[in-house]
């Protein structure tokens, strides 16, 4: 890429132009600022460090669009919402900031219910609306996927609603952690079953 | 496949700062900057994907400089005067100031090729493209820009603190 690599004047001034990370940190700060007020965040993230690791927070105008647990790779998270959402995306904590206190509010045992604006774009058909029924477990308790489905009006799609618990785009937000076997068994989580069974004893307790 | 716009921000960030800061001086180097990435993120998702997204913001760049010096000029002043010093303020303990007064001190023709070509990597036949003229002229703006620094460039740098 830079022909003058070798050019002793081209090194030394490419040296010496360099910008300080404050200066970027500032000029990225300002761009965030202005892409939100000409409407051009699409989407704002940030992370936030819980319990259960640190969480990537995703968000639209609209609201919530993703909730990404480490083993998800927060890199490949986003690359996915650039191409199935916009690729305008920044890091701009700004939009986040009622997510990451209500969240904080959980994981201290003082908030049992989530009031946030949420984006549902990233799940379709059923899917969704299994997504949409799961904030309707209450905090502390929980449902098999079988009623999971008899309640969405579907008694025979217990596998179905078990991929819509694995492909939740909002964890934790809506709780498929909630969502577990018929036997009292856990069953999978997109977290890891540490961080499921986590969940559950923190809400248990 | 496009990546997240902040992948942009986070590699070419600086570099587009180095090529603002030598082209339209260091005090318009953050507006030209901020200018310049607010409109590469309107125009983002139509950029073709194969596209050289350095090349892009470079020329993003060079046109929102040419923008800040036309509204300097309408102030009164042209661009080939730079202000003999860049401000302090704010700047504390990391400005170069002997470099950014020789900078300054080069027409702007020289200031953008040096930019372009040794900051930027981009070749003379697409300098040309940018400033006008051939890339051999293109070759000798840098050439003569850099030739002019050398002075500067091999003197250790000093920073005022």
């Amino acid at each position: 890429m830079f022909a003058s690599i070798d050019d002793p004047d081209g090194s030394s001034l490419l040296n010496r132009t360099q910008g300080s990370p404050e200066d970027l940190a500032h000029l990225h700060r300002r761009l965030a600022l202005a892409a939100q007020q000409e409407g051009l965040l699409d989407i704002a993230y940030r992370t936030l460090e819980t319990p259960v690791g640190v969480l990537l927070l995703a968000a639209t105008e609209k609201g919530l669009l993703r909730v990404a647990y480490e083993r998800e790779d927060h890199e490949a998270v986003l690359a996915g919402l650039a191409e199935k959402i916009s690729p305008r995306i920044l890091r701009a904590p700004a939009r986040l900031d009622r997510v990451a206190f209500e969240l904080d509010q959980y994981f201290a045992r003082s908030r049992t219910a989530f009031d946030l604006p949420l984006d549902f774009s990233l799940a379709h058909g059923f899917r969704r609306d299994v997504q949409q029924y799961l904030p309707a477990i209450p905090y502390g308790q929980t449902q098999s996927y079988a009623q999971v489905a008899e309640h969405v009006g579907n008694p025979q799609a217990m596998r179905a609603v078990g991929t819509a618990c694995a492909t939740n785009a909002l964890p934790i937000i809506v709780p498929c952690h909630r969502v577990i076997r018929a036997d009292g068994m856990p069953g999978g989580y997109v977290g890891g079953p540490e961080a499921k069974a986590f969940l559950l004893e923190l809400e248990a307790a | 496949m496009k990546l997240p716009f902040e992948q942009v921000v986070a590699v070419h960030g600086d570099t587009v700062l180095r090529v603002c800061r030598v082209v339209v001086g260091f005090d318009d180097a953050e507006d030209a900057w901020a200018e310049t990435f607010l409109s590469a993120l309107r125009a983002y998702p139509d950029l073709p994907e194969d596209a050289n997204v350095q090349a892009w913001l470079v020329t993003i760049a060079h046109r929102k400089a040419i923008d800040i010096t036309r509204l300097r000029r309408r102030q009164g002043g042209s661009i080939d005067d730079l202000p003999e010093r860049p401000s302090r303020l704010g700047v504390p303990g990391s400005t170069d100031y002997d470099l950014w007064d020789a900078v300054s001190a080069l027409p702007l023709k020289q200031r953008q090729a040096v930019a372009y070509h040794y900051l930027a990597g981009m070749p003379y036949a697409e300098i040309a493209g940018l400033i006008g003229g051939t890339p051999e002229a293109a070759r000798k703006a840098a050439s003569d820009g850099i030739k002019s620094l050398r002075g500067t460039l091999a003197s250790p740098s000093i920073k005022e603190t």
